[in-house]
């Protein structure tokens, strides 16, 4: 169902009143999980529209607001977009929070070992070194599951744990700046700092993630690469039919989406805390994987719910200030707008069937 | 402290105790999921299922002062997102594995979001009182194996008696035929006059009432508190179980226990300042283990054939 | 005598199709009655309303004179009424006891009865009907007769006093036929009834009572078979006379795919194929006979390199191709029709366009410079839609809106427009209806004629004997016979399938100027 309503946009043409239909229904999801949060919100005994007021205006009120929700955005949508393809291939990736710490300490550490580089070799050899961090932290479930049948979901999950301890374990001893009492690494040469848009606070991840929704649109639609995934996820026996290497093709998409996530972790690193930290992820690992199936698993749907979930989350910030709310409240409307997702399409599947 | 300690039986002999009790939880969650999944829908939720069976048990508790009130509202909580499983995934028939990891995220979160909402956030946390040990009479003084088997909560004596029942429940009774004929081949159950959407409903129900009150017991018998996180991934640990277990709860007590003995490892190693190793990487351990025994489970060769797959009437 | 079951004015409607138009259909007691019509006239909707499976949009059911409302299964069941379906439905983990008894309550609730209690009740049916079967085998393990030996023991343990049976000689020899008929005679002589449904005439002539024909849904004619000739019967069945397909004389040419003591295991590891050796000629139509399961999918997967042989030499136009890929036997000239045109053929939420070109999407001219174009697709499968006279709104469709025959001739167009050496044809025609089936046929011929090698894998032995200009009969994965369609019997072939008789009719190669003309293949070590 996802893949036919992102088809649609990107000018296959498949029928009209039906996509419009199927474009409609995220919306409708949100709306929803946001009535529903409101009537959470009231069982507590807080005004659901002080508490909204509060989120919108913390999330979109000033210019200031809107930069962090760009920045926060920005590793939402890196990983989204690996998820994407991974989602589309039915390869269910949920290790993107440990490749996400792999890259950031893969990036931390290059940039500690070489700090006399010039910036531009630097910011290369971040790009890369992050890419790897993550890629490598995703080879693992995927050489499992191509050539040993483990389950990917499972295996991706429990590394996100093993890599989590190993970042501090890393700023705990190793890497740890031995002029700070906290667990983190020392400060990165200035080489490393990622550029930003002159006049804004915004780095030059921002750029990067609003590069990559084409690109990744276009690997989808326009390759040959994407052809085949898209076949591998609809159906994998026709992929064998059609002499289509299935366990490559695992490696492939799961070696993406492990370095885009470990990209999100070295823009993390270099763009926001400029060091290596404990906890350099409040979990966007998890929340891009909600971000992607809002989306549709379209690049430029995961663009937009990006967007969208990061004003929540810095929204919420503020509605905890005011209204004295939890911020958790956010994880939980989170799942209720997959969960609504979800019911829109089996519903419409339902109308589908009855209309013929 | 010296690698000598560490092989006096007085250690060993605690180690090998915690870690059966370390184990229940684990344990619990994974024969919920065999039901579920011997009737064909994969829960992936199970760390949601914990973390709000974990929060309902220690709310409970804290307010009525009883622990196997606590318990039982982990139960009810599980109960509740095994009825939204159920739902997504019998009724509206949608992708289990995305249903699943929101089942994780709406868990986490309102378990979450309700402690902080009513017991707000201070550097001392609110305790409970827990389970009460019930040595066995006569056993509990058996040398050695007294305080291994036979000292223990209610809540660890009452999980291996449900090691028996699942086994009894899916492999002796009428009911347990339905549930792997389901399973196996929902269409042929249904032709036999079986109700295949009850029994799915019914399993996946049952399922999260496990998991549920695995998560109570974390939260009521063994830490005594509520923090966030405190799961800590058994939900998913208990998933690769299922699959080490090849769905037979048998096989699932030794992988639990497996998995019990590592977490006391790394307790008690933290625990008695062992330097050798750094402590994240004990930290690492069950996690890892998990991995080695998931591979060794093999593949997917006894998994249910209809495992993840919606029934729709052809 | 009197109806036992009554069926009037059942209409059922699927999206976009009218499976029962206002069917009536009247079951007495104590009869085989065949329920007669091609495939899609709506027998097995009919059939499985009244095991309610389905529930009909209008119409009522009455069963002994009372209406009855049957709303599942377990409702047909409690009314006496018992189903053998053409797929089985049984378990195939568990035992046949197991199967037997699963869904009914046991003497000893909430616990299973014991085993030996259970075996020797089903003993008792067994023995009473003639349905000999081991009660603790697990069900995986039995062939197919015995399986529907299974299924017939399960209605009437339940205590079934009809019995219906969808197209139950699909998958036997006409030797196990014999034996299903003579079970179906003894219920009918113990006062059971039977519902038959078939599309075969002869079947239907030899062992039924009365015949209700049933075309597009609606019932054309209810008859006491001794009042009607087959002739009549195919006309009511058909509407139309089917034209006999013409064939030209085969020119077959140097042999383009060659097995050479091929060994291969199947999905349990079992061995599945045992030293098959055979040849296709270019230009000619080499048919593989045999009961479903002996090695036919196992084989078309070896053929088309998504299964590894174990031992043995593969050799296509030449090449030797024993552990190609998929993908090299596409590049090699090799196009395949895969039995499962469903899960294999098609990739249903795909459109059209990019269905067209599967196995294709890397080449020129739908990739250049590593970019796919669309507009190349899109013609390309315009062109198809076309020319194989497709229904279809256009390439932009998804694959999954197609009807079964419409994705086969997709599927069918797309293989043959790569213009192989050869092709590998596996139950082209299943399910599909006269119409396409004779379409399908026709296309397979042409690419005979234009000096493919076609081997062609089909259960429906007519159409084995239709199109084929040798026949080589599969068992029990080994090519025991190849014989000449033009020179058969019927009788003897049937025996060749259930492994009675081997290599009756030893076939010299017809090879009138090949190089190298070694006597053919079909002989075991």
């Amino acid at each position: 169902m996802t893949q036919r309503a992102a088809l649609s946009t990107t000018g296959q043409r498949p029928s009209t009143a039906m996509s419009l239909l199927l474009k409609g229904s995220p919306i409708l999801a949100v709306i929803l999980a946001l009535l529903l949060g409101a009537l959470i919100i009231a069982a507590v005994g807080v005004s659901p529209l002080a508490a909204y007021q509060a989120m919108v205006k913390g999330a979109f009120g000033s210019p200031r607001a809107l930069t962090q929700a760009s920045l926060r955005a920005v590793p939402l949508l890196l990983i989204s977009l690996g998820l994407v393809l991974a989602f589309r291939s039915r390869i269910w990736n949920i290790g993107a929070e440990g490749q996400l710490y792999m890259g950031a300490w893969a990036a931390a550490l290059f940039a500690l070992s070489f700090p006399d580089l010039p910036p531009a070799l630097m910011l290369m050899g971040l790009l890369l070194v992050g890419f790897a961090g993550g890629a490598l932290w995703g080879l693992v479930p995927a050489l499992l599951r191509a050539y040993l049948g483990a389950n990917e979901i499972v295996t991706s999950l429990l590394l996100n744990y093993v890599a989590i301890f190993w970042v501090s374990y890393q700023v705990r001893l190793p890497m740890k700046d031995p002029t700070s009492f906290l667990p983190q690494s020392a400060v990165l040469p200035a080489s490393a700092s990622l550029p930003v848009l002159p006049g804004t606070r915004l780095h030059m991840g921002v750029i990067l993630g609003l590069i990559l929704v084409p690109a990744i649109a276009f690997i989808l639609w326009k390759t040959p690469l994407g052809y085949r995934l898209r076949v591998v996820g609809s159906n994998p026996n026709a992929a064998r039919f059609a002499g289509i290497n299935v366990p490559l093709h695992i490696i492939i998409v799961m070696v993406i989406s492990g370095g885009l996530a470990g990209i999100a972790g070295m823009i993390e690193v270099a763009g926001v805390h400029h060091r290596l930290i404990q906890d350099i992820s409040p979990g966007f690992g998890f929340t891009a994987i909600v971000v992607a199936l809002l989306g549709q698993l379209h690049p430029a749907g995961a663009l937009l719910a990006a967007y969208f979930f990061a004003s929540l989350v810095i929204g919420a910030d503020s509605m905890q200030r005011i209204v004295g709310l939890p911020v958790a409240l956010t994880e939980v409307i989170q799942a209720l707008v997959v969960l609504f997702v979800l019911a829109s399409e089996a519903f419409r599947r339902r109308v589908r069937r009855v209309v013929g | 402290m010296s690698w000598d300690s560490l092989l006096q039986t007085a250690f060993i002999i605690s180690l090998i105790t915690s870690g059966i009790r370390l184990a229940v939880p684990v344990l619990l969650a994974v024969l919920g999921e065999i039901i579920t999944e011997r009737a064909g829908v994969q829960n992936l939720g199970l760390e949601g299922i914990m973390a709000l069976g974990a929060f309902a048990g220690f709310a409970a508790a804290f307010t009525t002062g009883s622990g196997i009130i606590g318990l039982l509202a982990g139960v009810l909580a599980g109960m509740l997102l095994g009825l939204l499983m159920g739902y997504f995934a019998v009724t509206l028939k949608v992708n289990q594995v995305i249903a699943g990891i929101s089942l994780v995220l709406l868990g986490q979160g309102s378990a979450n979001f309700f402690y902080r909402q009513i017991f707000g956030v201070s550097q001392r946390p609110p305790r409970i009182a827990g389970l009460p040990e019930v040595p066995i009479p006569f056993l509990a003084d058996i040398p050695y194996l007294g305080g291994i088997l036979f000292r223990h909560n209610i809540a660890v004596y009452f999980t291996v008696l449900l090691v028996v029942i699942v086994w009894v429940l899916l492999f002796g009774t009428t009911w347990g035929l339905k549930v792997r004929a389901v399973g196996e081949h929902p269409s042929a159950a249904d032709t036999s006059g079986v109700d295949v959407a009850g029994i799915r409903y019914a399993c996946t129900i049952l399922g999260a009432a496990f998991a549920g009150l695995g998560g109570a017991v974390l939260s009521v018998a063994q830490m005594k508190l509520f923090t966030e996180n405190m799961v800590a991934g058994r939900g998913w640990i208990a998933i690769a179980l299922v699959i080490f277990s090849r769905w037979h709860p048998g096989l699932a007590l030794a992988g639990a226990v497996l998995f019990g003995l590592a977490d006391a490892l790394q307790f008690r190693f933290q625990a008695l300042g062992f330097e050798a190793v750094p402590y994240e990487f004990l930290l690492m351990l069950p996690y890892i283990l998990t991995i080695v025994v998931l591979l060794a489970g093999g593949r997917r060769g006894a998994a249910p054939a209809a495992l993840g797959i919606p029934y729709e009437k052809e | 005598m009197t109806a036992l079951v009554e069926m009037r004015g059942i209409t059922k409607r699927f999206p976009g199709v009218l499976a029962n138009d206002h069917v009536d259909f009247v079951l007495e007691a104590g009869e085989i009655h065949a329920l007669l019509g091609e495939n899609g006239a709506g027998k097995t909707t009919l059939m499985n309303i009244l095991y309610g499976l389905y529930q009909p949009d209008e119409g009522v059911i009455y069963v002994k004179g009372k209406p009855a409302i049957i709303h599942s299964p377990h409702d047909a069941i409690q009314l006496g009424i018992g189903m053998v379906h053409q797929h089985f439905q049984l378990v195939p983990t568990f035992s046949v006891a197991e199967n037997i008894v699963l869904g009914l309550p046991s003497r000893r609730e909430p616990f299973l009865e014991s085993r030996r209690q259970v075996h020797q009740r089903i003993a008792e049916v067994s023995r009473a009907y003639g349905l000999t079967v081991d009660p603790s085998c697990p069900v995986w393990q039995l062939s197919v007769g015995e399986q529907q030996r299974v299924e017939i023991l399960k209605a009437l343990y339940r205590g079934a006093t009809v019995l219906i049976l969808d197209e139950p000689t699909a998958v036997l020899t006409p030797q196990e036929c014999e034996r299903l008929f003579d079970t179906l005679l003894a219920l009918v002589q113990s006062g059971k009834s039977v519902i038959f449904i078939s599309h075969k005439l002869d079947e239907v002539m030899a062992i039924s009572h009365r015949v209700t024909v049933l075309r597009d849904g609606r019932v054309v004619g209810t008859a006491r078979t001794q009042d009607i000739s087959k002739q009549e019967l195919a006309r009511m069945m058909v509407g139309r006379e089917m034209r006999p397909i013409e064939k030209p004389p085969a020119a077959p040419a140097g042999p383009v795919i060659e097995l050479h003591d091929i060994w291969a295991h199947d999905d349990r590891g079992l061995p599945a194929l045992r030293s098959v050796s055979l040849q296709v000629h270019a230009g000619e139509i080499l048919g593989i006979a045999g009961v479903d399961g002996n090695g036919q999918a196992e084989l078309e997967e070896v053929l088309t390199g998504l299964r590894r042989p174990s031992r043995g030499r593969y050799l296509l136009a030449g090449q030797n191709v024993t552990h190609a890929s998929a993908r090299e036997l596409f590049a090699a000239g090799l196009a395949h029709i895969p039995a499962d045109r469903n899960r294999f053929g098609m990739v249903a939420d795909m459109t059209l366009a990019e269905n067209s070109i599967l196995g294709m999407e890397g080449q020129p001219p739908f990739t250049r410079l590593g970019m796919l174009r669309y507009r190349e697709m899109e013609g390309h499968c315009s062109r198809l839609i076309h020319e194989y006279d497709i229904r279809a709104p256009g390439p932009a469709a998804f694959a999954g809106t197609l009807s079964g025959g419409n994705a086969q001739k997709l599927i069918l167009a797309r293989e043959i427009s790569r213009r192989p050496k050869a092709l590998v044809a596996a139950q082209p025609t299943r399910g599909l209806d006269i119409g396409a089936t004779e379409y399908v046929r026709r296309k397979l011929l042409e690419q005979r004629q234009r000096g493919c090698a076609v081997l062609l894998i089909s259960t429906e032995l007519e159409e084995i004997l239709a199109l084929s200009d040798r026949i080589a009969v599969i068992y029990e994965g080994q090519i025991v016979g190849m014989v000449d369609p033009a020179c058969v019997d019927i009788e003897q072939l049937g025996l060749m399938m259930a492994g009675a008789v081997k290599e009756v009719c030893e076939l010299p190669p017809r090879m009138p100027a090949g190089p190298e003309g070694n006597p053919i293949e079909g002989r075991r070590p």
